[in-house]
């Protein structure tokens, strides 16, 4: 019965539901590594822009004109990251986890005065992404009803992948980024403000987990709640440097978590252990890092001759 | 005291005023009566015996935390899984102390012990993953903490849940387990000095042996420390074993002090918390238990606030932030630094002249 849940079009459809916020915070976090700064506060830019999108789409009664002003917030706080990380010489990682830890209060008090309520946005008149089905494509049999009927920023997360491929790969912006990630004085030395292609590659990085968060309140839910990223960007983290950190490997872990959320949505409702099932993608996670850092080592001891 | 260190504590103290006058600002601007909320906030906790108890009993798993996470920053590595050490400790105290029989007195130290033991497997995993294959501790240490969230759940419910009891909640703990209370009128614990033991003992071990000394040598200049003879890869394992231990013992002494009952089916934020008081306390167990007061004292006067004014306890958790982002920001009185530090050298010159 679960073999045939799991093989079944509705479950690849939930699996690519459930993928969509993670692949577009791996793929923020993609680009920001690259830069050679790891940006932790994708869970806190989540959280924020979770509640922004409520908020902005109900304040603009468009949600496309919401989902703009949100992914202006989104990369406004990665550029606050920047300019702590890169300006006042913060450590990274304790500025994201401080941009994390405002991000749970904030949220909190923000949705308090806007709505009167601690725990949920009923009260705001959101809007949210509709679900579209795609011509022709909804007809081949299997993968029309998995691919078909999806949200449009599931759609445009797939696209996505391929977007910051290209541009981490194809443009001269993005080798810039990748030179300066890989060694930041020989980039300095050729020209490359290396200060600038971080800000750059930070404030990208908050946009595109700004598209994650506004996707939790308005098209995966349908409301903002209290603590919604649930450890998202953490999973996002985990996902890029699974995929090492390049975009396709990204989305390929990514599938994975979003998977594992969707088969432990529907063991929930039978007799199954779910938290073992929910066990399962941080398992995977931490051998699969393991496996590809290790192999990664013997590469590098292999070419260095030690 | 040299002037450098007058400096820090200057940047530390400054750092913590201007947060509590950012959130004080955002009490202004969104509560109907600001002025109570703040008086609250911060003399809520002497206004009874039992409220400063409180303080002192939300302080206790602070400085167990304060103190894991200083010995395991103090090598350089950035280990998160103490937030998970500290949950499988609770876990583990809870499932010992039901499963064995064992004497007063001994019964509540073993399980403490085991405790500890567990949290050294849960932040040992990420440091001996990046020694055998070089991943990233960061990322790996942030899995372990969901691995042993849903793990302590599926145990929770499936073996140690009491049917009797309404919620999902743990079999009560034989009472000669638990850590008895220390004042009558508050729930402050034997714990407490535990907890105190525990920050003597971080502060010892980092400041006043040589396995201590290597720790930080490694933490400050990990190429200097390796050319100096110091086998930074055993050093730093057994930084991360002995921090995941503290976290271990701080849950189950939290467990068996306030709780009596497995109740944790979130991630208590606790590993969040240990990196404000490492950032206050500069890395330096002995002073944690002054930055774990600190907090306690400030997170005690929200939850005040928030039952008699219309300001929620979350406001704390955005001075929280802010603190960190100030004490940490290196650039932040950096002016003000060069000119202490010039105006000593001119009259350490002027001196030298005169004569």
């Amino acid at each position: 019965m679960i073999i045939e849940a799991v093989f079944s079009p509705e479950f690849l459809n939930a699996t690519l539901r459930a993928t969509t916020p993670i692949l577009f915070a791996a793929l923020a976090s993609c680009i920001a590594s690259k830069s050679g700064v790891i940006n932790m506060a994708l869970e806190g830019i989540m959280l924020f822009t979770a509640l922004f999108g409520v908020i902005f789409s109900a304040a603009f009664q468009s949600a496309w004109l919401g989902l703009l002003a949100t992914m202006a917030v989104g990369g406004f706080i990665g550029f606050f990251l920047a300019f702590f990380v890169l300006r006042l010489k913060t450590d990274e990682i304790l500025a994201a986890i401080a941009i994390n830890l405002i991000a749970n209060g904030a949220t909190i008090l923000i949705l308090l005065y806007v709505s009167g309520d601690r725990g949920i946005s009923s009260s705001i008149p959101s809007l949210i992404i509709p679900r579209v089905t795609l011509p022709i494509i909804k007809d081949i049999p299997f993968l029309g009803q998995v691919l078909s009927n999806q949200n449009i920023l599931t759609y445009v997360s797939l696209i996505m992948v391929a977007v910051v491929h290209i541009f981490l790969y194809r443009t001269p912006l993005g080798l810039k980024i990748r030179a300066v990630g890989e060694n930041k004085d020989a980039a300095e030395s050729v020209g490359i403000s290396s200060d600038k292609i971080r800000y750059i590659s930070l404030t990208l990085s908050g946009v595109l987990a700004s598209m994650g968060g506004f996707f939790l309140s308005g098209g995966y839910m349908t409301k903002f709640t209290i603590g919604m990223s649930a450890g998202r960007g953490f999973i996002a983290l985990a996902a890029g440097a699974m995929g090492g950190n390049t975009p396709i490997g990204s989305f390929l872990v990514s599938l994975l978590f979003g998977a594992a959320q969707a088969l432990s949505n529907i063991l929930q409702l039978g007799a199954w252990p779910h938290e073992l099932v929910q066990m399962l993608p941080y398992v995977t996670t931490l051998i699969g890092l393991g496996i590809y850092s290790y192999s990664r080592m013997k590469k590098r001891q292999r070419l260095t001759g030690k | 005291m040299n002037s450098s260190t007058k400096l820090n504590i200057l940047r530390t103290l400054l750092a913590v005023f201007i947060a509590l006058l950012i959130s004080f600002g955002i009490i202004f601007l969104t509560s109907d009566e600001p002025v109570k909320a703040i008086v609250q906030l911060l003399t809520g906790p002497l206004q009874s015996q039992r409220r400063f108890g409180n303080v002192i009993e939300a302080m206790i798993p602070l400085i167990f935390t304060g103190v894991g996470i200083s010995i395991m920053f103090a090598a350089n590595e950035i280990n998160l899984a103490g937030e998970g050490a500290f949950h499988l400790g609770g876990l583990a105290a809870t499932y010992f102390a039901l499963n064995t029989a064992l004497p007063p007195v001994i019964s509540p130290i073993a399980t403490i012990l085991i405790a500890g033991l567990c949290g050294m497997i849960v932040t040992g995993i990420p440091a001996l993953m990046k020694i055998k294959t070089e991943s990233d501790v960061l990322v790996s240490s942030l899995m372990m903490n969901y691995l042993v969230l849903y793990f302590s759940t599926y145990v929770l419910s499936n073996i140690l849940r009491d049917p009797a009891a309404g919620a999902v909640v743990s079999f009560a703990v034989p009472s000669v387990t638990q850590l008895g209370t220390i004042f009558n009128g508050t729930r402050i614990h034997v714990g407490l000095f535990i907890a105190l033991a525990a920050a003597a003992i971080g502060y010892i071990f980092l400041y006043k042996t040589k396995l201590g000394y290597e720790i930080r040598v490694t933490g400050e200049n990990r190429e200097f420390a390796r050319y100096s003879g110091i086998n930074v890869v055993k050093i730093t394992l057994v930084s991360q074993l002995f921090g995941g231990a503290i976290f271990g013992i701080g849950g189950g002494v939290e467990l068996l002090g306030m709780y009596n009952r497995f109740t944790w089916t979130s991630l208590l934020g606790y590993g969040w918390d240990a990196i404000i008081i490492t950032t206050l306390a500069k890395k330096n167990p002995i002073y944690v238990p002054l930055a774990a007061f600190f907090l306690a004292y400030l997170r005690t006067g929200a939850s005040i606030m928030s039952r008699s004014t219309d300001v929620v306890t979350e406001i704390v958790t955005i001075t929280q932030g802010i603190i960190i982002l100030l004490v940490v920001a290196e650039q932040f009185l950096s002016k003000y630094k060069h000119k202490i530090i010039s105006k000593e050298a001119k009259a350490a010159l002027v001196e030298k002249e005169g004569e």
